[in-house]
């Protein structure tokens, strides 16, 4: 293909002029010795100081790893079982399947988020009048118990709910590499003695772990970037980052939350120029034997091939 | 191996779930809730640092949460499913709230700070007996201009915030209540109105307004009149004097027509899991020490006597934070409404909120 | 390998936490406070009808916005070399992993009447403008936030267009407008009807751009909704009703628009 002239490189840079400026503007201003955001008052580090003594934001940031990051993982186990066990179905219940699954991806988050948040609290209504129910039976009084079964939204809402956004994009990311996998090798080690658990472990599992890599990364961004799912199903009880910025956002803004997303801002780009350095340092050395090991893989693929496969297309040959 | 493992992942997330689950009968009674306590409260409306003296002092947890309006704390608490201790609503707030059987008794021998309280505020018409709420602040609310760019000549009235000459730097108040108690006022009938047509016409009276509106905001609304980024607004009078300290441009005055007296009272939910807690934190927000720091960082007006005699006179004496009989003859607090009126406000304020304009509002 | 059961505990858990939710959701839209049957949701449902036009026109103008630039954007970053296109493409990514709330405020901050941006207009002598609390800003916002939806999986399938296809057509005489009108445009289409799903879904649902944005002027559909359940109106069965037709409406125009892509995309492959 032919080259960018000048013009289409200008308009890249534009773009990235728009995707950029407010970033820059609040690193800028989180360096601002004065409450205002639009007048510069002099140079400080005040407002990161402030920032690590905010019990709100650091508890915030504890739910939001802490709900990230087991949300992920229990999303990635679950998520590779069921992918591995449609591509085993035949066509006609696979596809009912991986509808359903697509259900929350294509659905509005804000119907996800409300209509978890509608099915928990009736969940909570339901038990309660069940272990009322329950407590005067006469058995119960007899046996001297009390029933308390009861839930509130929290902790254990605001992970299930994560899991189950983040369940589709680790199908979604290892479906095509069940695609990919010739079916005979895990048959030919089954023949050659192997259980097929150990099959599964030395064969097959090596073949999809990009995928399942991939899925997990997937998952855990969209866990981290979520707000309003969160925001429905969290209760009282509990605060996400994205939901703490939201209450501040719509108060009086404190430059605290400046320093706050220079802060992420840093750690995400830091994160990510290492991915890729080591990425383009194995790339060029060690291609094959990471191949092998199934390296992360945090190529710019991983999240288009998900979105082309958003709206139910297979995605194009390569 | 592997389908067992997820098996027990999913089974025990589901068990977690149901906290508390079986005990014996013989342990009811006993204080089986733990060492925390779920607030409620209104945004930017404490001293931040009375929560840690309260957990230094008592050793019990605050888990603070805010929210924007009275209906907005309605909705979550209605919706089920939050399980808070303390709530900080309006007086209408906690008539609708005991009427809906959402409240429980207030057990006033942990509470004896009750005592300081403004023997005018007790008994109030909200809960007549005084069963279920104890003030925490009150104030009045005025309209807030900057004087640098309003003509003095157009103040005194709340058709300031209707004047055409400040389109586009007006912000209206963003909660049913107010917004449609505004108006009502401006055309001389009462905040309690049960009559279906007065309402009506008082929404219709918002959303020819609603061109000259700016934004509808709550505490947003520092950053803009502080900012200058809008001239003219509605809001409370202590928080008129926390503006008035970041930008000293800013005026208040009482709309002639009269305006609104409220108090908010902090009042303990029917199903709250730490009830003890929650009268061990009211009462320790009654205390001179808190209430004073609070009445400091927030500037409203305390129904704390103790707290009113040690404060600076100039605050205790202006005449906004602790109004004279003149004022207070313009001012009505708001009463709890019968259900058929609460809809309509819910409708009539989607009515005004779905406005469009012309041409879907896009211009 | 063989076993299809390992999908169980995820087919369960999608009865209960996907289909299930949405199950309570068409029971509240079809009831009132007292658990009666009513259809009175949807029969008022007209008075919103202005605020489904503008959110439907808002998201509508926020996605061709996105493809105008999303498109050209994937164009010529897919026609980089690879050193370049891989940074391009992460710096496109990086602004997704920061929290979107905050770089949403960000506009608010830059576009306040005494904001940055007008700051830095009246400094060289122009006019302020006044964009924040306007459809035009809640727009911007769907645009920024959305934009890398855009892009990505139109570049991802550029990326993959087969060079020799290209180069084919050129050795038949093809000039590159013909190549691209002919092949690389039919063969990105793919890319750009994710595109579409990808930013108009969240922009049509949003509540929280229009807030922050709007000025609580610019009610969207999603504003709506969240005020019946969390916000200044408590109604989660109007509520339900009202997600339950935009739901049906979203998934309606989605699929007359892949039917039409798949249509168009065969035709011009054939």
């Amino acid at each position: 293909m032919k080259r960018n002239g000048p013009l289409s490189r200008l308009f890249i840079l534009l773009v990235f002029l728009f995707l950029y400026a407010p970033i820059f503007v609040l690193i800028v201003f989180s360096f601002n010795d004065s409450k205002s955001n639009a007048v510069w008052g002099g140079f400080t580090l005040d407002w990161y100081v402030q920032l690590f003594q905010n019990d709100t934001v650091l508890s915030a940031l504890r739910t939001t790893l802490l709900v990230s990051f087991l949300a992920t993982l229990i999303a990635t186990v679950v998520g590779t079982a069921a992918a591995i066990g449609f591509y085993n179905m035949k066509r006609r219940p696979r596809g009912i399947l991986l509808g359903i699954n697509n259900i929350p991806l294509t659905n509005a988050d804000i119907i996800t988020g409300v209509s978890m948040m509608l099915l928990f609290v009736f969940a909570g209504q339901a038990l309660a009048s069940l272990s009322g129910w329950l407590n005067n039976l006469e058995w119960v009084i007899d046996a001297n118990l009390w029933f308390d079964l009861d839930f509130n939204l929290g902790f254990g809402t605001l992970l299930i709910a994560h899991i189950t956004f983040d369940i589709p994009y680790v199908i979604l990311s290892v479906m095509p590499k069940l695609r990919q996998l010739d079916p005979n090798i895990a048959e030919a080690a089954q023949d050659l003695g192997a259980t097929s658990l150990y099959a599964f472990r030395k064969v097959v599992l090596p073949e999809i772990m990009p995928g399942v890599v991939n899925g997990a990364l997937i998952a855990f961004t969209m866990s981290i970037d979520d707000f309003v799912i969160s925001y429905f199903t969290a209760g009282s009880q509990e605060s996400t980052l994205s939901m703490v910025v939201y209450s501040m956002v719509r108060r009086r803004v404190s430059p605290e939350i400046n320093a706050l997303s220079t802060l992420m801002f840093v750690a995400v780009l830091v994160l990510l120029v290492v991915i890729n350095l080591r990425q383009g340092h194995q790339d060029a050395k060690e291609a094959k034997r990471r191949k092998a090991l199934g390296a992360p893989t945090i190529a710019p693929e991983s999240i288009m091939d998900i979105t082309t496969e958003n709206v139910g297309r297979e995605p194009s040959e390569r | 191996m592997k389908k067992l493992l997820v098996m027990v992942l999913v089974l025990s997330l589901t068990a977690g779930l149901l906290t508390g689950c079986v005990h014996s009968r013989d342990s009811l009674g006993g204080d089986t809730s733990s060492n925390v306590v779920n607030v409620y409260n209104w945004g930017e409306y404490i001293d931040e640092s009375v929560l840690d003296d309260f957990e230094a002092a008592t050793g019990i947890k605050v888990n603070y949460q805010m929210y924007d309006s009275n209906e907005t704390m309605y909705s979550k608490i209605a919706g089920g499913g939050a399980n808070y201790d303390v709530v900080i609503p309006s007086d209408y707030m906690v008539a609708r709230l005991i009427a809906e059987d959402l409240l429980a008794p207030l057990n006033f021998d942990n509470i004896p700070n009750f005592a300081d309280i403004d023997p005018a505020l007790k008994n109030p018409a909200y809960d007549p007996e005084n069963l279920y709420s104890v003030p925490y602040m009150w104030g009045l609310m005025g309209v807030i201009y900057n004087a640098k760019a309003v003509d003095e000549a157009d103040l005194g009235s709340w058709s300031l915030l209707w004047n055409e000459k400040y389109a586009g730097d007006i912000l209206m108040i963003d909660n049913s209540r107010d917004a449609i108690g505004i108006a009502l006022k401006r055309l001389g009938y009462s905040y309690n109105t049960t009559d279906e047509a007065q309402v009506r016409q008082a929404v219709d009276l918002l959303v020819e307004q609603w061109p000259i509106v700016q934004a509808y905001v709550m505490d947003d609304i520092f950053q803009k009149l502080e900012g200058a980024n809008a001239y003219v607004g509605t809001y409370y009078y202590g928080d008129y004097l926390t503006m008035y300290e970041n930008n000293p441009d800013l005026g208040f005055y009482i709309p002639e027509e009269g305006t609104n007296i409220y108090v908010d009272a902090m009042c303990i939910l029917k199903d709250a899991p730490n009830k003890a807690n929650a009268e061990a934190f009211i009462n320790y927000m009654c205390s001179t020490q808190a209430g004073l720091k609070n009445c400091e960082a927030i500037w409203y007006s305390s129904p704390l006597l103790s707290v009113r005699e040690a404060l600076d006179p100039e605050i205790a004496d202006d005449p906004y934070a602790y109004p004279d009989a003149d004022i207070m003859a313009k001012c009505e607090s708001y009463a709890g409404l019968p259900q058929n009126i609460l809809d309509l406000y819910d409708s009539e304020w989607i009515r005004l909120k779905t406005t469009t304009g012309n041409f879907w509002g896009l211009f | 390998m063989k076993s299809k059961g390992i999908a169980i505990p995820y087919v369960v858990w999608m009865a209960v936490f996907v289909v299930a939710p949405l199950v309570v959701v068409v029971v509240y839209a079809f009831t009132n406070r007292d658990w009666s049957v009513t259809l009175d949701h949807f029969t008022t449902l007209g008075q919103y009808a202005g605020v489904f036009g503008r959110s439907f026109l808002l998201a509508f103008v926020a996605t061709i916005v996105c493809i105008l630039i999303g498109y050209p954007l994937a164009y010529f970053l897919a026609r980089e070399r690879g050193r370049l296109r891989g940074m391009a493409m992460l710096l496109i990514m990086l602004p997704m992993w920061m929290n979107f709330l905050l770089r949403t405020y960000s506009w608010v901050f830059l576009l306040e009447r005494n904001g940055f941006f007008n700051n830095l207009l009246s400094a060289i002598g122009l006019p302020k403008l006044d964009i924040i609390n306007t459809s035009g800003a809640v727009v911007l916002g769907m645009v920024y936030n959305f934009l890398p939806f855009m892009v990505l999986p139109i570049f991802s399938v550029i990326e993959k267009i087969d060079p020799r296809v290209i180069e084919a057509a050129q050795d038949l005489g093809a000039d590159s407008a013909t190549v691209f009108r002919r092949i690389t445009f039919p063969l990105s289409l793919p890319g750009v009807l994710s595109g579409i799903t990808m930013v108009f879904i969240p922009s049509v649902s949003t509540f929280v751009i229009s807030r922050l944005l709007g000025g609580g002027k610019t009610l969207l559909l999603g504003d709506l909704i969240e005020m019946q359940f969390l916000g200044s109106a408590y109604n989660p069965h109007l509520g339900s009703a009202i997600s339950l037709v935009m739901m049906v409406i979203v998934l309606i125009c989605m699929g007359v628009m892949n039917r039409f892509g798949e249509g168009e995309g065969e035709a011009v492959l054939l």
